[in-house]
């Protein structure tokens, strides 16, 4: 259009090409905590890719430097609670949890199995189970999680703590307890236990 | 052989304990590397897409 130059543009191709780069590194990360929120891999990644656009459309408001993944992080879990797959999923998870775990573990052996773990998970209230899942596995400290999940950072503590314990009692109900009815129920009221600490804050 | 009881009892909960944080340890390192193999999954061609469609959109206007 005009022959003067763009300097009322605050961003250059340059800008975006640099954060497009460091977008594209987190991808994988993303999709791991979508995954961990979601349950379904499909559903997952399109969560993942939701949250993807939706930092490249804020692109303008990120301070490049700081942060990069506990922002797409904290926009992740915002689309996620917004579009409200929380109640989908947690009746839809914890229903197969329960059911699943009254079936025997195939190696009596096997320290923690992956599919118990994810059983495991599943059981946990979703504040307790992202905070251990941010702090446990994806490498933030506890003031990062605290900003991801909008709280303080006490609470996120306690979450973790929480989350720790509960899962380490549901991992090991499902390894001595094998008949089944036993552990189930025995999980049940951990949960509801998990569930009760869970609104007292 | 009085004292042997209570030596006993702690040996037992010192056993537990350690048994528990040997536990958390194994929770610990297996959370982790669940999420680390997804992680290490090859990221869908669909992502690069749409990010690329996006990016064409954003260069024309």
């Amino acid at each position: 259009m005009s022959e003067s130059p763009k300097p009322a543009s605050p961003r250059s191709g340059a800008d975006d090409e640099a954060f497009k780069r460091e977008l594209v590194q987190l991808i994988p990360h993303l999709r791991a905590f979508a995954r961990t929120l979601c349950g379904d891999p499909a559903a997952a990644d399109d969560l993942a890719q939701d949250a993807m656009m939706k930092a490249w459309d804020a692109r303008a408001s990120f301070q490049m430097g700081t942060n990069m993944k506990a922002w797409t992080f904290m926009i992740l879990r915002n689309q996620f609670y917004s579009e409200k797959r929380r109640s989908w999923r947690q009746s839809q998870l914890d229903q197969e949890a329960a059911e699943r775990t009254l079936v025997a573990v195939d190696d009596p052996e096997a320290p923690v199995a992956l599919d118990e773990l994810r059983q495991g998970l599943a059981m946990l209230p979703p504040e307790q189970r992202e905070a251990l899942i941010l702090v446990g596995a994806g490498g933030f400290a506890y003031e990062e999680a605290a900003e991801i999940c909008n709280c303080a950072v006490g609470t996120v503590k306690s979450r973790v703590s929480r989350a720790r314990r509960a899962l380490h009692a549901i991992l090991d109900e499902g390894a001595y307890d094998r008949d089944g009815a036993a552990a189930g129920d025995a999980m049940r009221s951990i949960l509801a236990d998990a569930e009760r600490l869970s609104t007292v804050r | 052989m009085i004292e042997q009881r209570p030596t006993e009892e702690r040996r037992k909960s010192s056993a537990a304990l350690d048994e528990a944080r040997l536990r958390q340890q194994a929770i610990g390192v297996r959370l982790r590397q669940m999420f680390d193999e997804i992680v290490n999954e090859d990221v869908p061609d669909e992502f690069l897409e749409i990010l690329r469609r996006a990016d064409s959109r954003a260069e024309k206007g």
